[in-house]
């Protein structure tokens, strides 16, 4: 079947219908966090009991994606009153119902937290805690779609492509390359068969943005995807999604199955030639597969080792075709990007990193959660407006942003605006998004140690540098924590680093001495009490020599 | 040997891929959900079915986590031992965790009904220290928390 603009606009009348008549409406998370502290309980006690008391045919219960306040899940929110409930368990179901039309329940509200929600600017995550994630109808009756439509039937594919590109948006995988220039690429390339793949291989410690995005509002990078194929010519593409992800997996294949029988996935799109179909495909445990020529090896059935680029997927992807990579945020951003124009995105942010960034907020910090801010916000306002400080008191020590790839950023640049530029000065990067606060307690050499010994089992061991470097760095770290150190060590590592960093083959390994790098710079008196004073000043380490370190 | 349903749906892979290596991956876990592990027949058996060298498919096989070689206990229970959980606790748990159930990380039960492997993350950083036990995820764990979970299992066995 195809499907009209009409069809789409029929479809969201019904949906909208249906809330004739609703007076209340309780969202329930019903993404894995939540899910996590029994939220699916609390949303059939909520259903039941509507129904016992026959407020069905004005009290709608509904599962909805991500409400980001992670922390004091499972979360509700009740509209229209627009309040926020946490930690709701099956014993508070009965005071929310009788509470209807009057006031909150007053233990559960979290309005405290309302720095949290107001601070926040949500384009990615716009439909996240709005619509239901296993409702295609429901995400069409919230415009979903209808870029689609609009980059099929009102649009060539130069003029989306020009879209993308005065949208300025960048790579959201952590590179922060230009993604109208990627797409540009790709659509230049000459060759029949092209494909587009999302990078879903979020493998990041400290990350969960694209689990969020995927278990909340997996149609949005859906219509990103098919929109980026309308655009570049590719008529196939793969989402490459991590096992460790069941529910984003399980809500992206019904969410597929849903689109295909509504007809926009599959052959003639919106009565157009245009034919686009999508598979998920199923990570095997292996991080380098993040890597786009690493990820494009398992796809086609071999070890996941990345290989020298140029030539880039752009011209020689999968099994030889061009190929079209972007990660699942940047997929996310681009269905605004086409309703709402490219300047519209290009307002927002900073001078070279436009719209926002969808963080994860880890660690040491009051309100871990999933938040999205402009580019541009300051370090401090998400760590200690949105995140709402540090608990127990504690004393800020560092945010580690970029994950193995990334870098710990000390007290003195908190006031740094977050964009691609400002991270790299101070030898961080942006990542993919994972922010992991860290407090006095945290030992800086030991966080090195850590990240070290990640990117050591996950280097693939196809070159020397990250294969024996990775190890080398290691062994220095594990020697400092454990008190045997030299003076030596510290020149060492710095070479060390540098060899790494210049002379590996991929992003692993040429990011995988930033951890120690920048803790060097930082907090370079940490592992000089480590070696001349034999202590740990966080205390977190076994430096008197006489037992194995943790 | 390979079940029906199971050629059905590797040879849809392929022909989805357009060519049989491609498909290879997506063959060993279709093989894996149904029998747990892939034994040196099993994959021979693979092999043989999409036109490759036993060597060739086991080589891609060792380069991936979830791929067991190896049989599992009954239920996978996956360990996060990524940045969040370790700054959070994780070392404390993973000793309470080791000491109860008996094993260390790659080990089996002697029950058989527990297998305990590490994970580089689940993406539950916000609710660290976090475990995942077949495609169930558990967060915020407290050795106690940890203690009713098994229980739980152990009393479904």
């Amino acid at each position: 079947m195809t499907l009209t603009f009409e069809d789409l606009q029929q479809i969201a009348k019904i949906e909208k219908d249906k809330q004739e008549g609703i007076k209340y409406q309780i969202n329930v998370c019903v993404a894995a966090g939540c899910l996590s502290c029994q939220s699916g309980v609390v949303k059939e006690s909520l259903e039941r009991e509507v129904n016992r008391r026959g407020l069905e045919n004005w009290t709608r219960v509904k599962g909805v994606g991500c409400l980001g306040l992670c922390a004091v899940g499972p979360l509700l929110y009740l509209e229209p009153d627009g309040v926020y409930y946490q930690g709701v368990q099956v014993s508070d179901v009965s005071e929310i119902l009788d509470s209807l039309g009057g006031s909150p329940v007053s233990r559960l509200d979290c309005s405290s937290h309302l720095p949290f929600f107001k601070r926040q600017q949500k384009i990615v995550l716009e439909n996240c805690g709005k619509v239901d994630p296993e409702s295609i109808e429901d995400y069409i009756a919230e415009g979903g779609y209808q870029a689609l439509y609009t980059a099929l039937r009102a649009m060539t594919p130069n003029e989306v492509i020009d879209d993308v590109a005065t949208s300025g948006l960048r790579g959201r995988g952590g590179a922060g390359f230009p993604t109208g220039l990627k797409w540009t690429a790709v659509s230049k390339a000459f060759n029949k068969t092209k494909f587009v793949i999302c990078n879903a291989d979020e493998g990041d410690p400290g990350a969960f943005m694209d689990r969020s995005v995927l278990e909340s509002d997996p149609h949005r990078v859906i219509e990103g995807m098919a929109i980026a194929g309308a655009a570049v010519g590719a008529t196939n593409g793969f989402i490459y999604v991590r096992a460790e992800y069941p529910l984003a997996v399980r809500r992206l294949r019904h969410a597929i199955a849903q689109a295909e029988r509504l007809g926009v996935l599959g052959k003639n799109v919106f009565n157009t030639t245009f034919d686009f179909e999508i598979k998920v495909r199923l990570g095997a445990g292996a991080f380098v597969c993040g890597e786009e020529t690493a990820l494009i090896a398992s796809i086609e059935g071999r070890r996941g080792t990345p290989r020298p680029r140029p030539p880039f997927p752009a011209e020689f992807g999968l099994w030889g075709f061009p190929t079209l990579i972007n990660n699942v945020e940047t997929f996310a951003n681009i269905p605004p990007i086409i309703r709402n124009g490219g300047d519209w995105f290009a307002e927002i942010g900073t001078e070279k990193s436009k719209g926002t960034k969808v963080f994860a907020l880890a660690g040491r910090v009051n309100n871990t959660g999933l938040i999205e801010v402009p580019m541009g916000t300051p370090l401090r306002d998400i760590v200690f407006d949105i995140g709402g400080g540090i608990p127990e008191n504690r004393r800020f020590k560092a945010v580690q942003t970029g994950g193995p790839s990334g870098g710990c950023i000390p007290e003195q640049f908190l006031d740094m605006p977050v964009d691609y530029e400002s991270l790299a000065k101070v030898g961080s990067i942006m990542g993919s998004g994972g922010l992991i606060i860290m407090d006095e307690t945290s030992c800086m050499v030991d966080v090195a140690k850590f990240f070290m010994e990640f990117c050591m089992s996950e280097s693939c061991g196809k070159c020397v540098p990250c294969r024996v470097g990775t190890t080398q760095i290691y062994n220095l770290l594990s020697s400092i924590t454990n008190g045997t150190g030299k003076s030596a060590d510290i020149p060492n590592l710095e070479e060390l680093c540098d060899l790494v960093k210049n002379t590996s083959l991929c992003g692993l390994g040429q990011t995988s001495p930033n951890p120690v790098m920048s803790t060097l710079r930082y907090f370079r008196d940490e592992y000089e009490a480590h070696i001349h004073d034999k202590t740990c000043p966080a205390g977190a380490c076994n430096c008197g020599g006489s037992k194995e370190a943790k | 040997m390979l079940t029906d349903d199971m050629k059905k749906k590797i040879e849809e892979e392929c022909h989805r891929c357009g060519n049989r290596q491609g498909a290879c991956i997506e063959a060993i876990q279709t093989a894996q959900t149904f029998w747990g592990w892939i034994s040196d027949e099993n994959m021979e058996h693979i092999a043989r079915f999409l036109g490759m060298s036993p060597a060739e498919l086991d080589g891609v096989a060792s380069f991936y986590n979830h791929i067991y070689r190896k049989p599992v206990g009954k239920h996978i229970v996956m360990v996060c031992d990524s940045v969040s959980c370790w700054v959070m606790g994780y070392e404390k748990l993973l000793d309470h965790m080791t000491q109860r159930l008996g094993i260390g990380l790659g080990g089996t039960t002697a029950d058989g009904l527990f297998t305990m492997v590490p994970i580089q993350c689940l993406g539950a950083c916000d609710k660290a220290p976090a475990i995942m036990i077949d495609e169930k995820l558990y967060t915020d764990l407290t050795p106690e928390k940890f203690d009713r979970i098994i229980e739980k299992y152990r009393e479904g066995a």
